[in-house]
């Protein structure tokens, strides 16, 4: 009686277990598959690329696609506007926030309260409402199609004030009274004992900045017209319209620009991870 | 005194650590939410200067404008589809990976890999997985399986447009609600779940009476945060559903607000009429959360 009780108990979990893995496994398939098919499809040589039934492997890999993307438009032109966009926004992205987010953790000051309060509210209001301001303000300033209209108005945001500001909040107030005891001044509190102990804030706060500078694709698409300022996602749409046929060109277009992600991704997981629950979570 | 006026000291400091931050988002940002509220009761064409037209723009997007109609239409079915399928899906694997499974890490990264990728580069793919010829990847599939019947040009169709890219969606966003929720079902004490088994509840019931209960405010956050960017969805659309011929699918069958908004202020360069239905926009975003706020409260008490 007990025996088979037990073994009950066994035959339940053996078709618990495969109930579970068996979902994982075919979750895991459908989520990784397109990119499998986009990797797979760039290195397919022109024969075995639109074959009937598709095949899932190669055995004569090629770089023919990945040659024409170089040479059919200025991909590495596009591939440094959008590293350069990226990382100056990442840049001054920590630099900015952390500066106000400082300010607003650990300082007193007239309107402080005011201003951080419009900056929480700004994170509300629906990024469509501003946009055509914007737009309007950077053609002004003579910004269009260049590096000052994709870089100035994304150098700061009200999450990274906001993020950085939670962060700093943390840093035990005896730390920064002590620096002034000693005669620091406020700058040199800020890079040497402020910036040194946000540094996984910071670095939090860097890939969600490179990530999604990299793979922002409506502002570029508002204000960039000329094809020499493109960023990778944009160049991204025109080769979609203008060589939606070329299958394996497309495929070796999208492989690239996702491919400084993955790597990121792949090293730096945990403090995406990390990020994400944070925002998720405090918000 | 000499407290005092340090005290000066640190607070030019805080105004000077504001200022660049506050400069930038002071131009980029206040400043263009106000404007654009402005901007919608005018007409402006970004040459000439706005010409004051009162309601006009919000009255003629209301009455006699079938096009915006059919944009909150889609953009509705989609919000109303994406949202509790997304969490749905991503409630079950979130659940999934909270078990302890071998190779988790790898599952979870699987999972994930559409939320660090580009919308962009994912929706090429995607189109081409829906293509309607014999090369179409889910047409190969499907022929696998014996369902010919259904074969077709799924974003060529009106009919199945919208659905194939609410699928496109789902599938997008799967990874980051259930990072979430998974960190919500991490945060349930384990000493609830050993009450529980002492007193011998079936699964069901622990699921039902304590886990649901207790990812409450995590499932809030979520509905309320993936209703607003699914109210915005505007890459998919563009990149899978429009070409030279049409935008928004054939006949317009999966044109949301925002692409819709794109096309008039950046295509016909109609930049007041473009604010006004930002701001309508805004509004049934606005309405949503305070309904989502209301619901819970009422549950709460």
């Amino acid at each position: 009686m007990k025996n088979k009780n037990k073994k009950r108990i066994k035959v339940k979990k053996v078709v618990n277990n495969f109930v579970l893995y068996g979902f994982l496994i075919i979750g895991f398939i459908i989520m990784v598959f397109p990119f499998y098919w986009m990797l797979i499809s760039s290195v397919k040589p022109r024969e075995e690329l639109l074959t009937y039934p598709p095949v899932l492997y190669t055995l004569k890999p090629t770089i023919e696609y990945y040659k024409q993307l170089f040479s059919l438009i200025p991909m590495q032109r596009y591939l440094f506007n959008s590293l350069f966009v990226a990382l100056s926004v990442t840049i001054t992205n920590l630099f900015l926030s952390s500066l106000a987010g400082y300010a607003f953790a650990k300082h007193k000051f007239y309107g402080k309260n005011f201003l951080f309060t419009l900056i929480l509210g700004s994170m509300m209001v629906p990024w469509q409402v501003n946009i055509i301001p914007s737009f309007i303000i950077v053609k002004k300033l003579g910004w269009l199609n260049s590096f000052y209209g994709l870089i100035i108005p994304a150098m700061v945001n009200a999450f990274g004030i906001f993020f950085m500001r939670q962060m700093i909040s943390t840093i035990p107030n005896e730390l920064i009274d002590a620096a002034h005891i000693d005669g620091c001044s406020e700058p040199y509190i800020f890079l040497r004992i402020i910036l040194p102990l946000s540094k996984p804030g910071l670095a939090t706060l860097a890939i969600f900045s490179f990530m999604s500078q990299w793979n922002n694709f409506v502002w570029p698409l508002i204000i960039i017209h000329k094809s020499d300022m493109r960023t990778v996602p944009l160049s991204l749409a025109v080769l979609n319209s203008q060589f939606g046929n070329n299958f394996g060109l497309l495929m070796a277009g999208a492989s690239i620009s996702i491919l400084p992600m993955l790597i990121v991704f792949v090293f730096l997981q945990k403090y995406i991870v990390k990020g994400i629950v944070f925002t998720g979570l405090k918000e | 005194m000499r407290k005092k006026k340090k005290f000066s000291k640190r607070t030019k400091w805080a105004y000077i650590f504001v200022a660049p931050a506050m400069l930038v988002l002071t131009i980029f940002v206040f400043v263009p939410v106000i404007a654009s509220f402005f901007l919608s009761f005018t007409e402006y064409d970004g040459i000439y200067s706005p010409k004051i037209v009162g309601l006009k723009n919000y009255i003629n997007i209301l009455f006699n404008d079938p096009l915006f109609w059919k944009a909150v239409k889609n953009t509705l079915v989609y919000v109303i589809v994406t949202v509790p399928l997304g969490i749905g899906v991503s409630l079950l694997v979130s659940l999934a990976l909270y078990q302890k499974i071998k190779f988790s890490s790898l599952f979870r990264t699987g999972f994930f890999l559409p939320t660090v990728t580009s919308i962009a580069a994912v929706s090429v793919v995607w189109r081409w997985i829906y293509a309607g010829d014999k090369y179409g990847f889910l047409n190969f599939v499907l022929t696998k399986l014996g369902i010919t019947s259904m074969l077709q040009d799924w974003l060529m169709q009106p009919s199945t447009t919208l659905p194939a890219i609410i699928v496109m969606s789902i599938w997008g966003g799967v990874g980051y609600n259930s990072i979430i929720l998974l960190s919500g079902l991490q945060s349930i004490p384990d000493s609830i779940f050993e009450a529980a088994k002492i007193d011998g509840v079936s699964v069901w019931e622990k699921f039902w009476y304590i886990t649901l209960p207790m990812l409450k405010p995590v499932m809030l956050f979520l509905v309320i945060m993936s209703t607003i960017n699914s109210f915005q969805v505007f890459e998919q659309v563009y990149i899978m559903a429009s070409s030279t011929e049409y935008f928004g699918g054939v006949l317009y069958s999966a044109l949301t607000i925002v692409p819709y908004l794109y096309e008039r202020a950046f295509k016909r360069f109609m930049l007041g009429y473009a604010s006004a239905l930002a701001y309508l926009l805004f509004i049934i975003i606005f309405i949503f959360t305070l309904i989502y706020m209301k619901i819970s409260k009422f549950y709460e008490e």
